[in-house]
């Protein structure tokens, strides 16, 4: 298995202001030297809590941020040192489906340009080309041919998204950043357009960056996980195993929150108190120790490093 | 509100019937359109419509009062005036002077705000800093004794006064669509035409542009009643329209001095004409602004 792309210690930091006159200058570590591999053809899931970097990871990819250090590596070539021809085809390799299907589509344009808005910025076609292509596409994601020409408000929040999908795919990219894609619909939606996406994945044999806040959405999806809280990466490893016996604490406490598929399976596993800590000044040593049931006083001054963990990664002092 | 057809006739109406429907009902304002649209065809069949050439008199006939008045006659439905002009050939003729003046002016300072809002509002920084600086220093200067002075600087003359406004009025437009461009450079179409590869410009020419017109739209029709005011007040106070054209303003103006003896038609017509006009436009304005952007709704 190869890499299609490798984030090695990527961070971003944002100047915070603080204060009415902007006196103390504060740091959010939004996103602090995570590294993570996704490999071709495969789904890589991001989970976390509101806040804890997912959205920013997002936007590094797919070079809506520059980061403020580490690196990206695409097909093994570092984005920082390609040229302007490099730079495009990474442009046309990776591309995104956002969450909010009432917001990512012009509501001015017509289906047929949206979807073929990436092709003809990025490509010299002739129009007839494009229109076989967005029928190809609009079949691709099972939308009738006579979308094309309707406008977005005609749509259904699901259907909406696979025009999004559509978009996505109309530059035949390798790399497909999901941010959210479901979260936003309907719970009878979800399963159609998670399933669309796995069927996509196996025809064109796409990669994916699939961010969520929905584990079991994420379980489903993905062949590796990533787990982070506030900016670092806490657990990483294989799906399944990840999602059947989690190691961190806090791995542990997420998918005790989340919501058995029995109403009499309830799990003992304590449900985490209090808020995520502010990413202005985050915790000292581990960040997750202040909700943590098994925290000690070295989790208090020393941050735990990335371990392998029987067969993957965790960040605890507990696993040494 | 009444029912008048049951839901499955309404289902089955076409679409465009059922926009029509939904319209009607929210109270469309007929009768400022209807004003508007009186006002838009007299102002262009104005040469056909006008018994009398709106520009010469003849002194035998000064001050005729209006037919219904102990002196007036038929030949002169509204009157005549201090050098014995046709009142209603002027008033038809001032209608095209008003719509003229008017929709080319919004056009002038929609055109201008609505373009610096975009930049101002999408490239943000420096940028915007200068230009909202500058919009700033524009509104604190009060509006119409800062185009006065512009019109007495260049003189008065027809496309002088549509400059003039123009650049009078183009910074509320770049208030209102800098806002509304700020709120939609966050919406995530913006952003995924950025990962599509789309240039700045172009994002601002085929995402940006679309969407703030409908506020643009509306802003217009509220703005035609100022430019409209303001251009009569120019007129009035002789830095507008240059006489012996006819302006209702300027009418308003050469008719004052008769007010005191009696001549009350030379000031009360123009009067009643500009006042239509502003309340239809506002009016109009109005139900648009609801109708198609219910967050205007506070401005």
């Amino acid at each position: 298995m190869t890499a299609v792309m490798e984030a090695k210690g990527l961070s971003k930091h944002f100047q915070a202001r603080r204060g009415l006159f902007g006196g103390s200058r504060g740091v959010v570590r939004a996103v602090d030297e995570i590294s993570f591999a996704i490999e071709t053809g495969h789904t890589l899931g991001v989970v976390g809590e509101s806040g804890c970097g997912k959205t920013t990871t997002a936007k590094l990819v797919l070079g809506l941020e520059t980061p403020s250090g580490g690196s990206i590596q695409f097909e093994g070539r570092d984005l920082e040192t390609l040229d302007t021809p490099g730079r495009r085809r990474y442009r046309k390799s990776v591309q995104a489906v956002f969450q909010d299907p009432y917001a990512s589509l012009n509501p001015r344009m017509r289906i047929s340009a949206i979807i073929a808005e990436p092709l003809v910025t990025n490509e010299k076609t002739v129009a007839p080309e494009v229109r076989h292509r967005v029928l190809e596409l609009l079949d691709l994601v099972g939308l009738p041919e006579r979308s094309a020409d309707l406008f977005p408000h005609e749509f259904s929040g699901g259907q909406r998204q696979r025009i999004a999908i559509a978009r996505a795919l109309v530059l035949s990219p390798q790399v497909i950043v999901l941010d959210e894609p479901v979260s936003a619909l309907d719970v009878s939606i979800r399963a159609q357009i998670l399933n669309l996406l796995r069927s996509l994945q196996t025809r064109l044999g796409l990669s994916y960056l699939f961010i969520a806040h929905d584990l079991a959405a994420v379980a489903h999806m993905s062949h590796e996980i990533v787990v982070m809280y506030l900016g670092k990466i806490v657990e990483s490893g294989e799906a399944r195993a990840l999602a059947l016996s989690p190691k961190h604490p806090y791995t542990k406490a997420l998918f005790a929150a989340a919501l058995p598929s029995h109403p009499d399976e309830r799990s003992d596993e304590p449900v985490l108190q209090g808020e995520v800590p502010s990413p202005l000044s985050p915790p000292s040593g581990c960040h997750f120790h202040p909700r943590c049931p098994h925290a000690t006083a070295r989790c208090a001054q020393e941050a735990p490093r990335l371990r392998p963990v029987e067969g993957r990664q965790v960040a605890c002092h507990l696993f040494e | 509100m009444t029912v008048t057809t049951t839901p499955l006739a309404a289902a089955a109406a076409s679409p465009a019937a059922r926009t029509l429907k939904l319209w009607r009902l929210e109270g469309f304002p007929l009768i400022p359109v209807l004003i508007l649209l009186l006002i838009a065809f007299v102002a262009v069949f104005a040469d056909f419509l006008a018994p009398y050439d709106p520009q010469i008199g003849s002194l035998a006939r000064r001050f005729r009062p209006p037919a219904w008045e102990a002196g007036g006659s038929m030949a002169h439905l509204l009157g005549t005036d201090h050098v014995g002009r046709d009142v209603l050939s002027r008033l038809i003729f001032g209608a095209r002077v008003s719509m003229v003046v008017g929709l080319t002016a919004v056009l002038v300072a929609g055109g201008i705000g609505t373009l610096l809002g975009i930049l101002s509002g999408y490239l943000g920084g420096w940028v915007d800093q200068v230009i909202m600086r500058v919009t700033d220093a524009w509104l604190a200067l009060p509006a119409l004794t800062f185009a006065i002075f512009l019109a007495a600087i260049v003189g008065p003359s027809e496309l002088n006064i549509i400059v003039i406004l123009g650049g009078v009025y183009w910074t509320r437009y770049a208030r209102v669509v800098r806002g509304e461009v700020l709120s939609l450079k966050q919406r995530e179409f913006v952003r995924l035409a950025v990962v599509a590869g789309c240039s700045k410009w172009l994002i601002m020419r085929r995402h940006i542009l679309p969407n703030v017109l409908n506020s643009a739209i509306v802003l217009a029709t509220l703005m035609l009643g100022v430019v409209i005011v303001t251009e009569a007040s120019l007129s009035f106070l002789g830095v507008g329209v240059p006489p012996p054209k006819p302006a209702w303003g300027l009418m308003m103006a050469d008719g004052k001095k008769g007010l005191m003896v009696g001549y009350w038609w030379l000031t009360v017509f123009p009067g009643i004409c500009i006042m239509l006009m502003v309340l239809s436009a506002n009016l109009l304005g109005d139900w648009l602004r609801v109708k198609l952007d219910p967050q205007l709704r506070q401005l």
